[in-house]
């Protein structure tokens, strides 16, 4: 029923749509676009390019930036330019997963819970809550300590920890736009649940849904940390960027590269993954024309 | 007393854009201005920069604004405060809107007199009552003790007016402060208005696209299009002998003509006949009935071809018979029959082909039409859920009802959001179409358009009837409308259907005391009607 209406004519080549999307971004998307376009590719090529591994360690400890270590060296006095890139492939990949998965399975329950009856919302809502309840790193604990700690694993557990957040934050936006006429105009019309669900909701909540992606993408960056912190994360000697922070968190104090270079990593990552978001085009004309 | 206001040459631009272009009038002391317009036209920002404001994004860019001897446009900040509210007050059109639901309303009534320090609080409060008293709304001792929620719309617009004049101004602006209520209350709500702004001898200016409603309060009218003025004149001359062609037009909307009707009624098949109807919300109880009835034991029958328009005013019920007609809302008592078979009560039960031969059009085509797909793509829909239309056929078709309902084919890549009201409710009336049903539900289509633009949508709506023989179940809460493109009329009040009168018997009575009343409340095109309906009912309180 839902392959109907991509049928025909309806559907515009998909490059043109791409090329109408990227001509609304301003230049802080522009920006923000190169910002993660060189992430990717850091995660991707950046390990192949480095001259010295992450883990060749022996050199001067907490070393400034200089000549041979552009971010200076870790408190193990391992050059930290390769730490931080060998650190990306985690922090993109992993963080970036685990928010795909939560955001998309909590919308997609969400838009379920909201244009199916009272009984599959009630049952969804409340076993999610449940999972609310548990606090976040027991339940992690709890799944390292039951099935060890591996990469998929990790993926996997930040994914069901933020599952029940964003389901919330969508059931409150889907509810409010099932009832409005255009739904019950469709419901009318005799459609099933999965066209009202795809067709007529999910477009209308995917720009906040998008603002709660960049938001929880930051989330599971540190708690991607305190895990490993805990030591349950990554296993050293690989790290993510949020335990190079850890790490290295006693030469805060001297100002030293190895802290401030993971730091600020993270930082231009999600501020670009924010300011991607903010400059989506639809979103002014959602605006325009919503209600 | 109220003061002299003098515009000359105001000026308000957006931009690039003019909203307002170099507009002049004079309003003598205590005389009633209108403005009347489309939606668009330059009504409100005309109204607001009387008190020297323009909306977010808007500019005074030129004229000027002298009410009494004051320069409005030349005074600073601080001295603006001290005008609004004081010399000059604004009363919105939608009180519910405008009054905060936390504090009680005698709070928020006095606050213009404390704010500007003309009142202490103990007088201000005994003002308060007393025009409560003046504006003939029920226990003016204690209704200012009320949340806003704790009373009706028309009483809090009234509320809103002892706010607005709680501080003697010179200047009040009424802004379309009748057009969210019900013709009944409107009535009410006019009548206190009028009879206050008469007393104290203020300067108004009245803001509204009903001219019906302004032949009453106005003394002098100035019809706006596009920022520009297009007459102005004494309503009696405006409304006897309108110059402008626009004006004309206007008139011509606002007077109820009887659209040209087929030959259907007597002679067809009954097309829906409902037995016995009862419906509501909330879990049904041993008896099984709901916990809160909404309709109750209503028979309706309508035949192929008939228009029949459902009225009544807000709770009656009217929107929830077409829910169940519709299968929004499965009945709890009695039965539906569709072209001589019985029709399943819930949404689940009917067959496509049921869904197809009933389609719903509602109030409000902001609501009802999805903000993130294209015109084309939302008519595309019922085309190919009901008839699986694909390809060529599928964009011909598109066209074929774009022209139907008189919009232009190339607003079919648009989104709705760029669409003006009456457009967006034609492409709400084309989607319906496109299922090619024999009954439309119209829910209050014309009610949140202006006048022009909903006569225009009413011609539509008895064309299509005429040239595609579909029926309607019309309905509204505006007797004007119903009576322009309906055979028969249904009156409804608490849940009941009081009354049924027939096209040849609108004019002839006598009818149920409801519909009567519902009549005359209906404001006519001419001065003086409110003054006829005071001397027949002079102490009516609401």
């Amino acid at each position: 029923m839902t392959t109907a209406i991509e049928s025909g004519s309806f559907k515009r080549p998909a490059r043109r749509q791409w090329r109408d999307r990227l001509a609304h971004f301003g230049v802080t998307g522009w920006l923000a676009l190169v910002v993660i376009a060189f992430w990717a590719a850091a995660a991707i090529f950046g390990p192949a390019m480095l001259s010295q591994r992450g883990d060749f360690g022996g050199g001067e400890v907490f070393a400034p930036m200089s000549g041979a270590h552009w971010f200076g060296t870790d408190y193990l006095g391992r050059d930290m330019l390769a730490r931080v890139i060998e650190g990306a492939r985690y922090t993109v990949g992993v963080a970036f997963v685990a928010t795909l998965l939560a955001s998309g399975t909590g919308t997609l329950l969400a838009l379920l819970a909201a244009a199916s009856g009272r009984w599959i919302d009630s049952t969804l809502s409340r076993v999610l809550d449940t999972l609310t309840a548990i606090p976040s790193k027991m339940f992690a604990l709890l799944i390292v300590a039951g099935f060890g700690s591996s990469v998929p694993m990790l993926v996997m557990t930040a994914a069901i920890i933020y599952v029940p957040g964003s389901y919330r934050m969508a059931r409150a936006l889907a509810v409010n736009i099932n009832a409005l006429d255009y739904v019950t105009v469709a419901r009318a019309r005799g459609e099933g649940t999965g066209y009202v669900m795809l067709q007529e909701i999910l477009p209308n909540i995917t720009g906040p849904m998008l603002a709660d992606f960049g938001l929880r993408f930051v989330y599971v960056v540190l708690l991607l940390a305190s895990l490993s912190f805990l030591g349950l994360g990554i296993q050293p000697p690989e790290a993510d960027w949020g335990s190079l922070v850890r790490e290295n968190i006693e030469t805060l104090a001297n100002g030293g590269a190895a802290v401030i270079a993971p730091s600020i990593a993270i930082a231009s990552l999600t501020i670009a993954v924010n300011l991607v978001i903010d400059n989506l085009p639809g979103r002014a004309a959602r605006e325009r024309g919503a209600r | 007393m109220g003061a002299l206001v003098v515009v000359d040459k105001l000026t308000v631009s957006a931009g690039s854009a003019t909203l307002v272009d170099a507009l002049s009038f004079t309003i003598r002391p205590g005389e009633v201005l209108a403005l009347i317009g489309e939606s668009g036209s330059g009504k409100t920002t005309t109204a607001l920069a009387l008190m020297g404001h323009a909306r977010r994004g808007c500019r005074i860019s030129g004229g000027s604004v002298r009410i009494g001897d004051v320069d409005v446009l030349s005074l600073r900040a601080r001295q603006l405060r001290a005008l609004r509210g004081r010399t000059v007050s604004y009363i919105a059109q939608s009180a519910a809107a405008s009054f905060d639901p936390s504090r009680s309303i005698l709070d928020q009534v006095v606050e213009p007199a404390c704010l500007h320090g003309t009142l202490p609080r103990g007088e201000a409060e005994l003002k308060a009552i007393a025009l409560f008293r003046e504006l003939a709304l029920p226990e003016p001792e204690t209704i200012g003790e009320r949340y806003p929620h704790q009373v009706s719309g028309g009483q809090l617009q009234r509320l809103m007016a002892a706010m607005a004049l709680i501080t003697d101004p010179e200047v009040v602006i009424l802004d379309e402060p009748t057009t969210a209520l019900d013709v009944t209350t409107q009535v009410e709500v006019l009548r206190a208005f009028r009879r206050v702004v008469r007393e104290r001898q203020v300067t108004a200016v009245y803001v509204s696209h009903d001219l019906a409603v302004v032949a009453q309060m106005a003394d002098h009218i100035l019809v706006l299009r596009d920022g520009h003025m297009r007459e102005v004149g004494a309503t009696e001359r405006l409304l006897a002998a309108p110059q402008n062609e626009y004006t004309q037009s206007l008139l011509a909307a606002a007077r109820p003509a009887t659209r040209a009707h087929g030959e259907a009624g007597e002679g067809a098949e009954v097309l829906l006949r409902v037995k016995g109807l009862s419906a509501g919300y909330g879990p049904r109880g041993p008896d099984g009935k709901p916990a809160m009835t909404i309709l109750e034991d209503i028979d309706l029958e309508l035949r192929r071809g008939q228009a029949i328009g459902v009225i009544g005013e807000s709770g009656s019920g009217k929107t929830t018979l077409a829910r169940v007609v519709a299968g929004l809302l499965p009945p709890s008592m009695g039965t539906m029959e569709f072209d001589g078979r019985a029709l399943p009560p819930a949404l689940r039960q009917r067959s496509r082909e049921d869904l197809r031969r009933i389609q719903i059009v509602f109030q409000s085509a902001d609501t009802a039409l999805n903000p993130s797909q294209t015109i084309e793509r939302i008519l595309a829909r019922p085309l190919q859920f009901y008839r699986g239309l694909k390809g060529e056929p599928l964009r011909r078709r598109i066209d074929e009802l774009l022209d139907l309902v008189k919009l232009p084919r190339t607003l079919a890549g648009r989104l709705p959001g760029g669409l003006s009201g009456g457009q967006k409710q034609r492409v709400n009336l084309a989607r319906a179409l496109a299922a090619d049903p024999d009954l439309i539900l119209c829910d209050e289509v014309t009610s949140a358009l202006d006048t022009v633009v909903g006569a225009a949508v009413l011609d539509l709506i008895a064309e299509l009837r005429r040239e595609l023989g579909v029926s309607y179940l019309f309905i509204s809460h505006d007797l004007h409308t119903v009576r322009a493109v309906c055979d028969e009329i249904v009156v409804m009040r608490h849940g009941r259907k009081l009354a049924q009168v027939a096209r040849a018997d609108y004019d002839r009575g006598p009818h149920h005391p409801y519909y009567e009343e519902l009549a005359r409340a209906v404001p006519e095109l001419r001065r003086g009607w409110l003054d006829e309906l005071d001397r027949a009912r002079p102490a009516l309180v609401a």
